[in-house]
Parts: structure tokens; sequence; C-alpha cells
């Protein structure tokens, strides 16, 4: 017998040691580079990782240092930077709901079995790609040295990006529907736009809204760093009080309440209604 | 059978109940879109979209889309000290050496004559003179006269030409001219990237790239491969050098980022998750810990730790390592909840430690869920590392903020934003690709 030379037991023992061995290697591996990684950005940064820890703590306590003798000012400052937090949330709020209806024609145009023009889908599905890769940044700075600072560099920047990443969410979910009411709507002649209306959006609905609203959530976060970098919104308003230097560091305190409590806010905010639309897991 | 028969008035009661839904869900399907469009205008006004059209300068968007595929040669005569140089795009590194130009400069004793192209030429006279021909318009002399230039222009010129008493600007479709009191300059514009692979002192520079590979040794010290290689990493104009550093310090700060950051968070997501947690209350704070250094964001640990450590990769790679964590640990502590109890109960079923539980029975389920969380993270925070490294002085987001606020190197720029696309692009794949591999199995 073949099999009589092969002990079985040995061999899965083997198999074991050798997955074991496998597996260890590129950990360390891993380790490795990671270990050399931080080593390396320690050494290339202006100040050591060592050297400066003991000094984690110096701004925020510059900050309270500077803010807790003005305390009764610091209600006065959350209202003047009210509408700058405003501003952030609507540059949010206006590229998600645009990044998100072109994501909706996109995906429904690239999604196989839905598309309207079956050949555009390997082109559609790149044009994602690229709108995808390219980060906010980018297309803010060159915006606002065509429009100038404010928030629609940011927004058309976000905006842009959202309908990448939306778009291949979208399409992901698009390709588990059911076919059968796009069957039933053909029958009785339905134009295009009307089978994905009635026939494919009710499906999809919840999971869409469940991906923008995380979207959302992402975006109130690069509107408030794009500000920083001049296009508007708190960011821009935080970069300005950071300019003041130290001691007058209670307007910046104001602007960290208000980003700090806008993003918890959202955050679970977005996490609840993704636990109800969803039913399982907030992944 | 009774009640399967409704009497007149149960079943006005369920057409009513009927028609109220329809009625209700056609007003949410004309509110909707209503209250969004009602919003949309709403914004319009709040970002002053009318007076942005205003605001807008199209001559600088102008200037980034020719420059970002072309470039310019000046020809700068100091009119004080009467020397003439040649350089391109006007900088120092650019400079072809003292008494070189190109073809279409002729370099005189006194004078300097310069063919722009299609009939336009300029000449540089002596005594602070110009005379520039343009075909269709005809011959136009300028010369400084003590603090003004005078010129032969007439009183009303086109508007391709301005011209005061201390400045004269003529813009044509060859080139810019223009003629001050303390300097003559013509700019020439050419389609390209110049001086990209080697700088005019470099002797390969205008070398073919078969005769650098093949050809003879170009400069006698050196091999011409690694000698070319040299002048093109070192490229002063370019730094080609600086910017492969740029580009990996972002992906470093991704990497250290988004790795750490699993790392640091699979423990806490033990110790956060529902059915592993030992004690309720530790839960509760981890959870509210993680919804901290979330909520906090990129950019305010960025500033804080830019206090801390400077600027540099590390900063930007421990402020992603932060926020991450928080994300982390929500997803993980939300995975691990999810996981199936038999096999625990399994392995456990062996006289297994709590190590070993874990191990072989928790570990193998959440692993690729995890995994492709942390891909996926990885993927976008090298987008995220471009912005930090621009707020934290890192990577080649500071490259790019960098050659945007000079606003003269727009081809630079151009160059910058190809890198970082196909960074990103690459950096999509590779997860990708080792998502495929690691999840679903070679």
């Amino acid at each position: 017998m073949a099999y009589a030379d092969h002990d079985p037991r040995s061999n899965y023992v083997a198999m074991v040691q050798r997955k074991r061995l496998y597996g260890g290697i590129t950990l360390s591996i891993f380790v490795l580079l990671l270990a050399s990684g931080f080593m390396l950005a320690d050494e290339r940064n202006a100040g050591g990782f060592w050297s400066g820890l003991h000094r984690i703590f110096d701004f925020p306590i510059d900050v309270w240092q500077d803010t807790a003798p003005k305390l009764d000012q610091l209600p006065g400052h959350l209202v003047t930077y009210f509408p700058s937090l405003i501003e952030t949330i609507n540059i949010a709020a206006t590229s998600t709901l645009l990044g998100a209806v072109a994501a909706m024609f996109l995906s429904l145009l690239s999604t196989r079995g839905l598309a309207r023009w079956p050949h555009l889908i390997p082109v559609i599905r790149r044009t994602m790609d690229i709108m995808r890769a390219i980060p906010e940044i980018v297309i803010a700075l060159v915006l606002i040295f065509v429009l100038g600072g404010g928030p629609v560099p940011a927004m058309i920047a976000i905006a842009f990006h959202t309908v990448g990443a939306l778009g291949k969410l979208f399409s992901e979910v698009n390709e588990n529907t059911d076919l059968k009411p796009v069957e039933g709507l053909s029958s009785v002649g339905a134009t295009w736009f009307q089978k994905m209306w009635f026939g494919i959006v009710p499906q999809v609905a919840p999971n869409w809204f469940s991906y923008a609203l995380l979207r959302f959530e992402i975006n109130i976060r690069a509107s408030a760093i794009l500000g920083f970098v001049g296009a508007g919104g708190i960011g821009y308003e935080l970069k300005n009080a950071m300019s003041w230097g130290q001691g007058k560091y209670d307007e910046a305190a104001a602007i960290f309440i208000l980003l700090f409590g806008t993003i918890v806010f959202f955050d679970q905010l977005s996490s609840h209604f993704r636990n109800g639309l969803t039913h399982k897991g907030g992944h | 059978m009774s009640d399967a028969v409704l009497s007149p008035n149960q079943s006005n009661a369920g057409y009513d109940a009927a028609e109220r839904l329809f009625v209700k869900k056609r007003l949410i399907s004309f509110a909707l879109p209503a209250a969004i469009l009602a919003y949309f205008v709403y914004v319009f006004f709040a970002f002053d979209l009318m007076g942005l059209a205003g605001r807008a300068r199209w001559d600088n968007g102008a200037t980034l889309l020719s420059d970002t595929w072309s470039y310019k040669v000046h020809v700068t005569r100091d009119n004080r000290s009467d020397e003439t140089s040649v350089a391109i795009e006007g900088e120092r590194k650019g400079a072809y050496p003292q008494g070189e130009a190109p073809d279409w400069v002729t370099l005189g004793d006194s004078t300097t004559f310069i063919d722009l192209g299609a009939g336009h030429e300029v000449t540089f006279l002596p005594d602070n003179a110009i005379s520039v021909t343009i075909p269709d318009f005809g011959v136009i002399d300028a010369r400084v006269d003590g603090r003004t230039i005078v010129s032969n222009l007439p009183e009303e010129t086109p508007d391709w030409i301005s011209a005061s008493r201390t400045r004269l600007q003529i813009n044509t479709e060859e080139g810019r001219i223009s003629l001050t009191r303390n300097r003559t300059e013509v700019f020439n514009y050419f389609p390209g990237w110049e001086l990209f692979f080697f700088t005019l002192d470099s002797p390969y520079y205008g070398q073919s790239l078969f005769d650098i590979l093949f050809g003879e040794r170009i400069d006698p010290e050196r091999h011409n491969i690694a000698g070319a290689w040299h002048d093109f990493w070192h490229n002063a104009m370019w730094s080609h050098m600086q910017v492969a550093w740029a580009l990996f310090e972002t992906i470093l700060m991704a990497f250290l980022g988004t790795f750490g950051a699993a790392i640091v968070s699979l423990p806490l997501a033990f110790l956060a998750a529902k059915n592993f947690a030992p004690l309720q209350a530790i839960r509760f704070g981890l959870r509210r810990v993680f919804d901290l250094f979330r909520g906090i964001d990129g950019l305010i640990w960025t500033i804080i730790l830019a206090r801390a450590f400077g600027p540099g990769p590390l900063t930007g790679a421990l402020a992603i390592l932060l926020t991450d964590t928080g994300s982390f640990g929500k997803m993980f502590s939300e995975a691990l909840e999810n996981v199936d109890d038999k096999q625990i109960e399994g392995v456990g079923s062996t006289g297994a430690r709590t190590v070993h539980r874990y191990r072989f029975g928790v570990l193998p389920q959440v692993t690729p869920v995890l995994l492709s969380q942390v891909l996926y993270y990885f993927e976008s925070n090298t987008r995220s590392a471009t912005v930090i490294g621009a707020i934290t002085g890192g990577g080649i987001g500071l490259l790019l903020t960098q050659a945007m606020i000079t606003q003269k190197d727009w081809e630079e720029v151009t160059y910058y934003i190809i890198l970082v696309v196909l960074m990103v692009m690459l950096m999509d794949s590779v997860s990708g690709w080792i998502r495929r591999k690691l999840i679903k199995g070679e």
C-alpha cells in the first residue's frame, strides 16, 4: 500500500509546524518592519519621541491655563465660533448629498445586470477609482488658488472624493439585489429610470443611507481639516486662533470644544442609526 | 368564516388606513426632495456662490493649466549692470552658464537678438532700449529714459499691451515681454517639463537614453549609468530624492499609524467586548476612551503632538495611531461581540487555557474581518497622511502645499499630484491584493 509509508500523524504535525513557521516568519518580519519604521520616523522627526514624551501634555495644559482665568468668556467664544462650525457641517452635508446623488447614478450604471449601457461599466468603474484616489487636499488647494479661500473649494473637493468612495460601496450593495422587481417592471414597459427607481432603490436604500451616513461623519472630519489649509469653516478659525500664540489659546479651546462635541455627536448619531438600519453590527 | 367577510364599516376602515399610508408616502416622496432642494438653496446663499463668481481668479486657473504642461525660459537683462542672462523658469538652478544661450537667443556684445518664433522678434539694444517686432502690428521701440519708460506706442493700445510710465508689458502668443526701469525680460514658452532628468550643469543634459546606456563614457570620471543616476537623483530643480523620501514618509506614516493602532486596540477590544469584558465598568470606561480618541480627531491630535515631538513623520504617525485606536477599538469590540461561542467551547473542552481559547477559538474567527478593516483603513490613511503631512510638516503633503504656496512651479505641483494619485492607487491595489490573499485563501 502506498499509504502505509505515510504516517498521517507525523504529516499533520509537519504541516502544522510548517504553517507555524511561516506564520512566525511573517509576524516577525512585520514586527521588525513596524519597529524599524518607528525608529526611522523618530529619526526624521524634528523632536525625538523619548525626549518629547514628557511634554505631551504641554499643549493641553497651556490651553487650560489660558482658558481657566477667562472661563467666563468661554460661552461667548462658543457663540462666536458657532457660525463657522455650521459652515463646516454645511460643507460636509452638501458634499455628502451631492456625492451620494452622483454615486447613486454611477453605481447603478456600473453594476452588471443593471447598467443602462453595459459597455461603459469598465469606464465608469475606472473613473470612480480615480475619483477615490485623489486626496481631498489636492483638489481643495488647486481650487483655493483659483476660486479663493472659502467653503466652496472644500465642498467640491470632498464631494469629488465622496462620489468615488460611495460609488464603490453602493455598487457592492447593488450587486446583491433581487432582480425580480426589475423583470416585473420591464414586463410592463418601464423605462430604465423607472426600473431603477421602483425596482432597485427600495431594496438598497437602507444600506445606501447607512453608508452615506458613515461618509457624512468622515466628511465632517475632512472639512474641518481642510479648513486648516485655508478652505473655510471651523478649521480655518482654529488655524487663526492657533496663530495668536501662547497666552491666547482660550479661543482655540472654544473651537476644540465645538469640534470635539460635533464629531462625537455625529459619530454617535450615525452609529445609532446604522445599527437600526442594518440590524446587526456597525461594520 | 364570518371574519373573512368584512362588514362595510371595517372595509372602509381598511381603505382609509391604506389611503392614509399612501398620502403619507406621497408626502414623504415630495417632502424629502423638497427639503433637500430647500437646503441647497440655503447653502447657495450661505456659501455666497453669487459672490464667488466675482472673486474667482480665472487667470490663475489659466496660468495653472498652461504651466502644468509647459515651461518658460527667461531672458533677462539687468538694466543697471547691463548683464544678460538666460535661465529656465528664471531660477538660478536652471540658468545657462554665462555667455551661453539656447539657439533662439543670439548674445552679442551690446545687443541681444531673441527669436520668439512666428515672426515675433525682440532685440535688446544698448542704453536700455528694446525693439519688438510683431507681425500684423509693427515694430515697438521702447527705452528707459531716466526714471520713465518711453515708447513709440500710441495712446490707445490693444489690450495685450499695457504701457505705463514705469512699466511696459506685451503679451503675445509666442511669449511675454516686460520692460521696467530695473530689468528687461522676455519669457518664451515651450511644452514639456524641462530639466526633469538632468539640470544644465550635468554632462548628461541633452544626451539620449541610448547614448547614456550604451554610448561612450560621457563624463570621464564616472560610469555613464551611475553618473546619470546620481545626476538624476540629485537634480536640483526637481529634487527627485526628496520627493521619493516624501512619498516614502507618507506611506510610513500611514503604515505605522494603522498597524500600530491595530496592535494597540486588539487587546483593548477584548476588554471592551460584552462577552469578554472582565468587568462591565472597564468595558464602559474603555468605550468612552475609544469615543474620546475618535472624537479628538487627527487634526487636534496633530496639533497636540506637534507641540511635544515637533513636526515630522513620527507626529503624523502617532496622530493617525491615536485616532484609529478609537475607531479600531470600537469596530474590533463589535466584531468580537459577534463571534460564535461554539468554537470557543470546543477549544475549551480540550482543556485549553484562556490564552489558548482566545488564540484558537476567537482569533481565527475574527482575523479575516479585522484584517480587512485594517487594510481598508491603511489605504484610506495613505490619503489622510497626505493631509496630515501638510499640517505637521512631513511627506508629500508638505511638498505639495509648499509648491502651491509659492504659486510658481505648477509643473512641480502637477508632478506631485500625479505621484500622490499613483501612490494611493498603488496602496489600494496592494491592500486589495493582501486582502484577497489572506482572507479568501491563496
